[in-house]
């Protein structure tokens, strides 16, 4: 079953990929990277399968970490929002130069 | 080891159902839509770490990612009242479209490609009938103690950092 | 050190220890003064520059004041330099000249009668290349050099005096001296040079001075034109000076004189090697002594002060052709095709120049072109091997030149001088304009006459005795020399000489009767200046006769230094030039005539027919010319026909023009300039690199355009590229 499970994550996350190149909306993009990381998991997971507990452990860290910084990033978000009445990101390019 | 035909059947539901959800959650104009979806995909998978003797992750995955999480994404969502279809259409234009999806189809292939190895055996670490816990939260209390304590502060830091980021000026 | 071919037995030279050892004192002298008069040029004023006062003298000597009213100061006469510094440059420039001469003639004394070998004194190792070329600074003291630098020294001296006056209101006074003195600094290192590298020094020099010189007057583009030409064409002729002494090297080993006498024995005589670098060597002399086909800067050099051309084109730097034919008569000596060359040249120019001559109504042109032509029989003498009988010639030119032209500049400062009083713009130089000045200027009158009767070969004057020699050498070598043996482009090389004998005595007769028509029509008949004007001519200060008349003694006491020998005169008195050029050119001479010294066959006649050609001359010019029939320049109609051909001087310039100098001009606008300059250089490679950098920094700066998704795009890539890798390992 591990090579099915690889082949999913695989898919999940080009799928996530195409999702971040592809749209606009700041909090869509941020769940395709949601969506990434649980395609990483799930390889994870199946690769625990072949060798042992850490896989596991490690996709606990993962969520713990991506719940942190889900939180961060929405209040990032938030704050941008209340600045430009909008999360285009065309419109968001402090970052330029 | 060798699997029934019930056990493939499903794996393979739970992971058809996890790629076509998360297809459609991409191509949603919808924040709100493209959310459910996306919980959608994250019970699926879930289901999927059950079906590897991950119980306890799978649990995990319910309760934080899809629970909690994607919870937090859809407060978001309301409280910037983006849930009305946005007048502007948010998905780039045809041309990205297109360079995105050939993008990811080379990326698939070539990760298909690299993945061809010779796997080995699965183990049978988690024994049957004992404590589904136990395997990982021993190792997490043990060997990764470390890099447990830190996750907390990190929490703890994202906490403090999510609420004077969002917090309104006053 | 260098070693003498055939140095004295006991080693030691006889002039080393005495004076000859401050040679090096000889161009430094000038040196010095250039060096203060350009100081003093530099810091006395801001307007040190050319005063033109009136854009209507063209490229003629701007106006000298005579300063002998008392005038309201005219802006553009200021002089820059006044009081004090006037008189440093007047008394700094011609002493330094004076005191070389004064050097020069004690090194004279101090050299013993029979000198066999050169006296080189090394200075410092110049430019060793290493073991192969080691280029030394060394002057050499022989007969020849000794010969050149006494009247070099001499007649520049007489011609600084004769400047303090003619260029004491003029604004670049200083400059003019200083200019003045670097020539002769130069000049002085050519002749001295005991290798051709330190000749070549020399030579450059000289050219570049006279750029300087005959564009002195640079405000009017006519006269910047003039030294540009003078220039560009001695440039054509130091390619060749350059080729000559890579051959020169290539074959023989070594540069210094000395080293390549000794060594072109070697060589196979009148082989092409040989033959090929006196070609060359003769493309130098045609350039820097204005011989065709390089002649054309030498009328057009006559923009520049009359001093100038005076010391310059008459005496000093168009003799330096000469004298390194004479140098290198072991050379030409062993390459009787090249000496034919060279006396064909010769005499083809002197016809030629005489021609032109004849028509040419500025007096400066007149005696420009005489130059050229008297050069020409300069040049028959050292190509038929008669290297004294050149170099005789050059000293008594330098002599009856110098006169004709100072006293030119004579006529021209009375006829300025009068001309200013009336504020009459004509031509001060025009021949058309002048007329009777005899009654004016009578020393200047007598004087000019000398010397056309010493440049048309009248006996006892200078001329005579020079001219003659080398007539009597080109029918002695006719019958028996290896120039007769030798065949030049197929013909016979005695019927050669015959036909250069013939050109040259018809250049006589021309000569006679250009010059006398210069004296007729300058000093005779009635007086065209007009009858206001009249009032103010007069004779010149004594400042600038006095040069004139010591100028005019030796041009009759001149012909002294080499009398021939069917006068039978004791001993002694006879061939003194000869016998003292022996050592440096006799080898050469007798190889020319088979190792036998040859008499000249039917002396006595051939001296008579040119005595007669002389006198036919002028009484020909007298007879046919008439300076009353003449009317002033303004009025004058334009010449017509064959008359306006010559005038024109055979349209060489215009040719040259449409065949050499527009193409190259052609081809440089288009080509070089917008093609490759343009195009390649500032459009591909300066702008081309730059667009191209513009390019890459822009694509560099979408990646930093702040927008996430470009980043986004951006992480993507790069994960691409590394699943690339991994894959196609």
């Amino acid at each position: 079953m591990v090579p099915e499970a690889l082949f999913f994550s695989a898919i999940l996350f080009v799928i996530g990929v195409v999702g971040v190149l592809t749209r606009r909306n700041a909090i869509i993009i941020f769940m395709c990277v949601e969506l990434m990381l649980n395609a990483v998991n799930l390889s994870f997971i199946g690769f625990s399968r072949l060798y042992g507990a850490g896989g596991q452990v490690f996709v606990i860290f993962v969520m713990s970490v991506a719940a942190a910084e889900a939180a961060v990033g929405l209040a990032i978000i938030i704050a941008i929002f209340r600045h430009h009445e909008t999360v285009d990101l065309k419109n968001i390019n402090l970052l330029k130069g | 080891m060798s699997y029934g035909f019930v056990y493939q059947f499903l794996f393979y539901l739970f992971g058809v159902t996890a790629v076509a959800s998360a297809a459609i959650f991409v191509t949603r104009r919808n924040p709100v839509a493209a959310a459910l979806w996306l919980v959608n995909t994250m019970f699926c998978i879930a289901a999927l770490y059950i079906m590897m003797d991950a119980q306890f992750v799978g649990a995990i995955q319910v309760l934080v990612y899809a629970g909690a999480i994607m919870v937090v994404f859809l407060f978001v969502v309301m409280l910037l009242n983006l849930g009305l279809p946005p007048s502007v259409a948010d998905i780039k234009g045809k041309g990205a479209r297109i360079v995105a999806l050939l993008a990811g189809l080379v990326m698939l292939a070539e990760v298909l490609v690299i993945a061809r190895q010779k796997l080995p055996a699965e183990l049978e670490w988690l024994p049957r009938g004992t404590s589904v816990t136990a395997p990982i939260t021993e190792p997490l209390f043990r060997a990764y103690l470390l890099p447990f304590e830190i996750t907390s502060v990190l929490l703890l830091v994202a906490i403090v950092g999510a609420v004077v980021l969002a917090k309104k000026r006053s | 050190m260098l070693q003498l071919p055939s140095a004295q037995p006991g080693g030691v030279h006889p002039l080393a220890g005495t004076v000859a050892e401050l040679v090096w004192l000889l161009p430094v002298l000038p040196l010095i003064g250039f060096l203060i008069n350009g100081a003093i040029s530099l810091f006395s004023a801001f307007h040190a520059g050319p005063a033109d006062p009136s854009a209507a003298h063209g490229a003629h000597d701007a106006s000298t004041h005579a300063g002998q009213d008392a005038h309201v100061a005219h802006d553009d006469h200021a002089a820059s330099t006044r009081g004090l510094w006037h008189g440093v440059v007047t008394v700094v420039g011609p002493l330094v000249l004076l005191l070389s001469f004064v050097l020069a003639v004690a090194i004279f004394v101090a050299m013993p009668s029979h000198m066999a070998t050169p006296f080189v004194k090394t200075f410092f190792a110049w430019m060793p290349v290493g073991t192969d070329l080691p280029l030394r600074w060394a002057f050499q003291v022989d007969q020849l050099s000794v010969m050149m630098v006494l009247f070099v020294t001499g007649v520049s001296t007489l011609i600084h005096i004769f400047s303090v006056r003619y260029m004491g209101d003029d604004r670049g006074y200083a400059r003019y001296f200083a200019f003045l003195n670097l020539f002769v600094a130069f000049m002085l290192v050519l002749v001295l040079g005991a290798s051709y590298p330190v000749m070549f020094v020399g030579w450059e020099g000289v050219g570049l001075v006279s750029y300087l010189l005959i564009g002195f007057w640079f405000n009017d583009k006519a006269n910047a034109d003039a030294g540009k030409k003078a220039f560009i064409v001695n440039r054509i002729g130091d390619f060749g000076f350059l080729i000559a002494m890579f051959l020169i090297w290539s074959n023989v080993g070594t540069l210094d004189f000395s080293g390549v006498a000794a060594g072109v024995g070697a060589l196979p005589a009148g082989g092409p090697l040989l033959t090929t670098i006196c070609l060359f060597l003769l493309l130098a002399c045609t350039g820097k002594s204005a011989q065709i086909p390089l002649y054309v800067w030498l009328p057009d050099a006559m923009a520049g002060p009359t001093p100038v051309s005076a010391l310059i084109h008459a005496a000093t730097m168009v003799t330096a052709g000469v004298y390194l034919v004479a140098r290198s008569s072991f050379l030409f000596s062993m390459s009787p095709v090249a000496s034919l060359t060279v006396a064909v040249i010769g005499a083809v120019t002197a016809l030629f120049a005489a021609t032109i001559g004849l028509k040419q109504w500025d007096i400066k042109k007149v005696l420009a072109y005489s130059t050229v032509s008297q050069i020409g029989y300069m040049f028959i003498g050292v190509g038929v091997g008669a290297y004294v009988a050149g170099l005789f010639h050059v000293v008594t030119h330098s002599f009856f030149k110098a006169l004709l032209f100072l006293g030119s500049g004579s006529v021209i400062f009375a006829m300025h001088a009068a001309y200013h009083h009336t504020h009459n713009t004509d031509d001060a130089q025009d021949m058309r304009n002048m007329g009777g000045l005899k009654a004016y200027l009578p020393v200047t009158f007598v004087m000019m006459w000398i010397a056309t009767l010493a440049i048309s070969g009248i006996p006892i004057f200078a001329g005579f005795f020079s001219k003659d020699e080398i007539l009597g050498s080109v029918i002695a070598r006719a019958g028996d020399s290896t120039l007769a043996d030798a065949r030049w482009l197929g013909i016979p090389g005695g019927i050669v000489l015959y036909g250069v004998y013939v050109l040259a005595l018809a250049g006589a007769f021309l000569t006679a009767l250009y010059m006398t028509r210069m004296m007729l029509y300058t000093f005779h008949g009635p007086n065209r200046t007009g009858a206001t004007e009249r009032e103010h001519l007069r004779e010149a200060p004594p400042m600038l006769t006095g040069p004139v008349v010591v100028l005019g003694v030796l041009s009759v006491l001149g012909g002294v230094i080499n009398l021939p020998a069917f006068l039978h005169l004791p001993d002694g008195w006879t061939g003194a030039l000869d016998q003292w050029l022996a050592p440096v050119v006799g080898d050469a001479t007798l190889r020319v005539t088979h190792g036998v010294a040859i008499e000249t066959p039917h002396e006595l006649a051939l001296v008579g027919l040119a005595i007669v050609v002389a006198v036919a001359g002028i009484a020909t010019a007298f007879a046919k010319l008439n300076p009353a029939a003449l009317v002033p320049k303004r009025e004058a109609k334009p010449a017509a026909g064959f008359e306006r051909v010559i005038e024109n001087k055979y349209y060489v310039d215009e040719f040259y023009d449409r065949t050499v100098v527009t193409p190259i001009v052609t081809v440089s606008r288009t080509v070089l300039w917008k093609g490759i300059d343009s195009g390649l250089v500032d459009g591909v490679l300066v702008n081309g690199s730059a667009w191209f950098m513009r390019g890459l920094a822009s694509i560099g700066s979408w990646l930093q355009s702040g927008q996430v998704g470009t980043y986004a795009w951006a992480i993507v890539i790069g994960v691409l590229a590394i699943l690339s890798a991994f894959t196609f390992r």
